[in-house]
């Protein structure tokens, strides 16, 4: 198993685990306010003297909890209604395109931010947020799939043998869209943990005083050339989740492409 | 003698580096005059076009490597020359056309520019100069109204014009090489036979020595003075014409002329060559082609055979090592197993299995922002077929007459427009839903291409057991377990075999799979689109053997779709021909074929090539090619290209006439 696997498990055990440990992310020190790591130890400490390794790790709980939850929502609700657009075309295919063009119009995080304020702040309402604006791209990937798998000769022989129509959905087409479906989520988890952060800085994220990777990153910006530890410690997170997580989809991907299989004599 | 202007020696590529590195040519030499034409025949993976690519200095890079030998052009070994004097040969001096008109143009750029922009290079010629001779290059392909076409984009040149522009694009340069890999198998027959012509006598008119790579005997029998064949990497035999064809010496030769399809071979079945070719990933400790070889002795598997000149011959067999003897003759290693008659052959029966009437397939054309109905492509304009229980119709045709669309719509995989398609007296199209799936179990296809006619993520066992899930075939998985296997077993694979992915097959292996699950639903006709096209020749002769079979054992009826004329003699009872949407003549197959009534049918039997060289007959040659479906001629359809086309032609669709008992024709003059 690569390292980026590893990481990506270490990510969801410490996305899990985190509110179960003895943290104090809100713990507050005023002798050590922007006191960087070689000085007070740990990750360091932010404008109001709160540990950032405490705070680091919670926001890697509500990082974890929006990423996984709105990555899976959006690509699967992308790849079942895409899939079943491109498949069946016709009437159900001219509506689904019509409303990726709609939802496409908006730019993605303006439409996320209009439905977080009228949601009311809160992590789930976020979740809630950046799926509706999510599947879009995920259905119009999977329906361009779809589009070319439905003219393999492979599904007119499943019709030709009399197959029912929702096998040879979930047998024949989901399956050849599923790859790059997946590969695309990956980058997904990417922009959703910084579409978060957005959201977070609007005020329609986590609320202060509770930590999110966004929130410290926006928070840390106004002290980045006195302290610029405090971008530094959650944006190498970031960068090593989503790298990681980018790693670990090829890794899935190519793990799960039985034709790059070792052939048997 | 005069100096050889190529003369290729103990040529060496690998795929690949280390010790797996695939030996894709090992150790081929051979020479080629001015104005002579080399053929190099052989199936795929033999490295033929590797070969070309090598003298053009053009492997795939980076795995691809030359690690030995030389390639001398008027003496100058290629093999040492700077990359930028060998570009200057490239186009200039040696010229290549490949398989493929559609991706060999660049689409964006007219076809003038493509032309000019070898001129520019390798001439030196530029505007006006560089136009004139683009018209003079065109005009010698044969393009009509150059001066309009040369500002065209390949998009809309038809295939056989396209392929003309690549070979006006390789004279360009005014090369003294031309190098030809498998310039017509993208195309149809009668286009094919347009091609070879011009080949042939652009050849003569500029002196140019070709080397024609090619899988198809009947090519090399018409435009090759002298040929070699290839076989994992090797030359196993190097002969002029004439002799190879009186008496192909090695035995791979002779196995390749066995399983040819042909009217004469009816009846029984066709000589296959057991075992595939050998992985060339390793050096051979003998003869490469001694596992599958009738004549094999001891010496064959322990030492490689060197090669052996007899008679200004080279073979590389251990049959002529020692003192020349004349081999024995070839017998044939599958008996002949007279194929049991099973009905007369001119007879249409009496009560039809399969009955279409007056098919029509029409797809509309829509332009505009409100996607309004401009026109219809006529794919199927009035098709009548009748098959009987137990018999072949062939539906023979060039690419884009309909037949494929006739097929699926025959199956009702596509909703014909019109017409009737009485199936065991049922209405097929009147079927809906629920019902029409029953029913789908007695009429199944199988495709041209193995390679998209399987998920790629479902095991052998699955594909295989699909249909019969589908038709509830079968009560338990154990019952349909023991189906797959036996089916498996029926159609020559192993039972291991149930368990792998369609990727680890062979494309004839593949080709097994289909037809076992085909076969799963235990089916009364199938509809074949093309089942070998994509197929070698010894490869193709595995499959019509078993679908021969299976035709006797399980009384299966097929309607064989194909272009293929030699496949439809030795498989087909009645022959139906279509041109743009209709049939223009039926009749049993010996009629169709010896006796054509239709011109058109004349003109494609004449157009096949033939592996004959002696008979040398005449080609009816096919002005144009085939007409938009769109908006077809008045009239006849094939009056604008046909030969004998009279005033009338013109003017009235010909009537349906039976002229021979149970063999009709569409045509004016026929009769």
């Amino acid at each position: 198993m690569p390292l980026s696997v590893f990481i990506v498990v270490l990510w969801m055990l410490a996305g899990l685990l985190a509110p179960l440990l003895p943290l104090h992310p809100e713990a507050i020190h005023l002798d050590r306010i922007l006191a960087p790591p070689w000085v007070a130890g740990g990750l360091g400490y932010d404008d109001l003297g709160r540990p950032l390794l405490d705070r680091l790790l919670m926001g890697t709980a509500t990082s974890f909890h929006v990423a996984a939850l709105t990555v899976s929502i959006s690509a699967a609700t992308g790849l079942l209604l895409g899939s079943l657009g491109g498949y069946l075309g016709g009437r159900f295919d001219a509506v689904l395109v019509r409303l990726i063009d709609v939802f496409l119009a908006f730019p993605g995080i303006l439409l996320a931010i209009a439905l977080a304020a009228t949601l009311g702040p809160g992590i789930d309402n976020v979740v809630l947020a950046l799926s509706v604006v999510g599947w879009v791209g995920f259905a119009r990937l999977a329906r361009a799939q779809a589009l070319s798998v439905r003219e393999r000769e492979h599904v007119l022989a499943a019709r030709a043998l009399g197959t029912h129509g929702p096998w040879l959905l979930f047998r024949h087409v989901i399956p050849l869209v599923l790859t790059p479906v997946l590969v695309e989520a990956t980058f997904g988890v990417a922009s959703v943990i910084i579409a978060e952060a957005g959201l977070s800085f609007l005020g329609l994220g986590v609320q202060p005083p509770a930590a999110s990777w966004g929130s410290m990153i926006r928070e840390g910006t106004r002290y980045l050339l006195v302290a610029p530890h405090l971008v530094l410690v959650p944006g190498l997170a970031l960068f090593l989740v989503v790298l990681a997580v980018n790693l670990a989809g090829d890794w899935l991907r190519d793990r799960l492409d039985v034709r790059l299989r070792e052939p048997r004599p | 003698m005069n100096e050889p202007l190529l003369e290729v020696q103990d040529l060496q590529v690998r795929i690949g580096r280390g010790p797996r590195a695939v030996r894709a040519v090992d150790g081929v030499s051979f020479v080629l005059h001015r104005g002579e034409t080399f053929a190099l025949l052989g199936e795929s993976g033999c490295g033929k076009s590797m070969t070309a690519l090598s003298i053009m200095r053009l492997l795939p890079r980076p795995a691809g490597r030359i690690v030995g030998g030389s390639v001398r052009l008027d003496g100058q070994d290629l093999l040492d020359l700077p990359e930028r004097d060998m570009r200057q040969v490239r186009g200039g001096r040696i010229a290549m056309i490949f398989q493929e008109p559609m991706t060999s143009l660049n689409p964006v750029l007219t076809v003038g520019q493509q032309i000019a922009e070898v001129l520019a290079l390798h001439k030196g010629l530029r505007g006006r100069a560089a136009e004139s001779r683009v018209r003079e290059l065109l005009d010698a392909v044969g393009i009509p109204d150059s001066a309009r076409r040369m500002k065209e984009y390949p998009h809309q040149l038809s295939g056989g014009m396209k392929q003309r522009v690549m070979i006006a694009m390789a004279l360009a340069g005014e090369p003294e090489l031309l190098i030809a890999d498998e310039p017509t198998t993208a195309l149809d027959v009668t286009i094919q036979a347009q091609v070879l012509e011009l080949l042939q006598s652009l050849q003569a008119r500029y002196h140019m020595a070709l080397l024609l790579i090619t899988h198809d005997l009947g090519v090399v029998a018409g435009m090759a003075d002298r040929l070699a064949v290839m076989y994992a990497g090797q030359l196993v035999e190097q002969a002029t014409r004439a002799d190879f064809f009186r008496e192909p010496l090695h035995p791979y030769g002779r196995k390749l002329f066995e399983a040819l399809p042909e009217m004469d071979k009816r009846g029984r079945p066709l000589t296959v060559i057991p075992g595939t070719v050998p992985p060339l990933d390793r050096p051979f400790t003998g003869c490469p082609f001694a596992p599958r070889c009738d004549y094999r002795m001891a010496r064959c598997e322990a030492e490689p055979p060197p090669l052996h000149r007899i008679d200004g011959r080279e073979v590389r067999c251990h049959l002529y090592g020692g003192e020349v003897h004349v081999p024995p003759a070839p017998e044939r290693t599958a008996p002949d197993r007279p194929r049991a008659r099973r009905r007369s052959d001119a007879r249409s029966p009496e009560t039809p299995l399969l009955e279409v009437r007056g098919l029509k397939v029409h797809f509309p054309i829509r332009r505009g922002l409100l996607r309004r109905t401009v026109g219809h492509v006529h794919a199927v304009d009035g098709v009548d077929l009748r098959i009987g229980q137990g018999q072949t119709l062939a539906l023979v045709g060039e690419s884009g007459c309909g037949k494929t669309t006739a097929g699926k719509a025959i199956l009702q995989l596509l909703r014909p427009t019109a017409g009737s398609v009485r199936f065991d007296g049922t209405e097929l199209t009147r079927l809906r839903g629920e019902a029409l799936r029953r029913r789908r179990r007695e009429f199944q296809i199988i495709f041209q291409d193995p390679y998209s006619s399987m998920n790629p993520r479902m095991m052998i066992r699955d594909i295989v057991e699909e249909g019969m899930r589908a038709q509830g075939i079968g009560r338990t998985a154990r019952e349909r377990h023991a189906r797959a296997r036996d089916l498996l077993l029926r159609v020559g694979l192993r039972e291991e075999h149930l368990d792998r992915y369609p990727h680890e097959f062979s494309g004839g292996q593949r080709q097994r799979i289909c037809i076992a699950r085909a076969l799963a639903v235990e089916p009364r006709l199938i509809v074949c689109d093309e089942p070998t096209s994509a197929l070698d020749v010894s490869v193709q002769a595995q499959i019509l053997n078993l679908l021969s079979e299976l035709q006797r054992d399980f009384g299966l009826a097929y309607l064989f779709i194909t272009h293929n004329l030699s496949v439809v003699g030795y498989l087909a009872d009645r022959v139906a021909v279509m041109y743009l949407g209709r049939l223009v003549e039926e009749g049993p197959v010996a009629g169709v074929l010896e006796a054509p009534l239709h011109p058109y049918t004349e003109a494609l039997i004449s157009a096949v090539p033939r592996i004959d060289p002696e008979q040398r007959r005449e080609i009816i040659r096919l002005e144009g090619d085939l007409p938009s479906p769109t908006r077809p001629p008045s009239g006849c359809h094939f009056h604008p290209r046909c030969p004998k086309a009279q005033p009338i032609c013109a003017r009235s669709y010909p009537e349906q006439r039976e002229l021979r008992p149970g063999h009709w024709v569409k045509c004016h003059v026929a009769g």
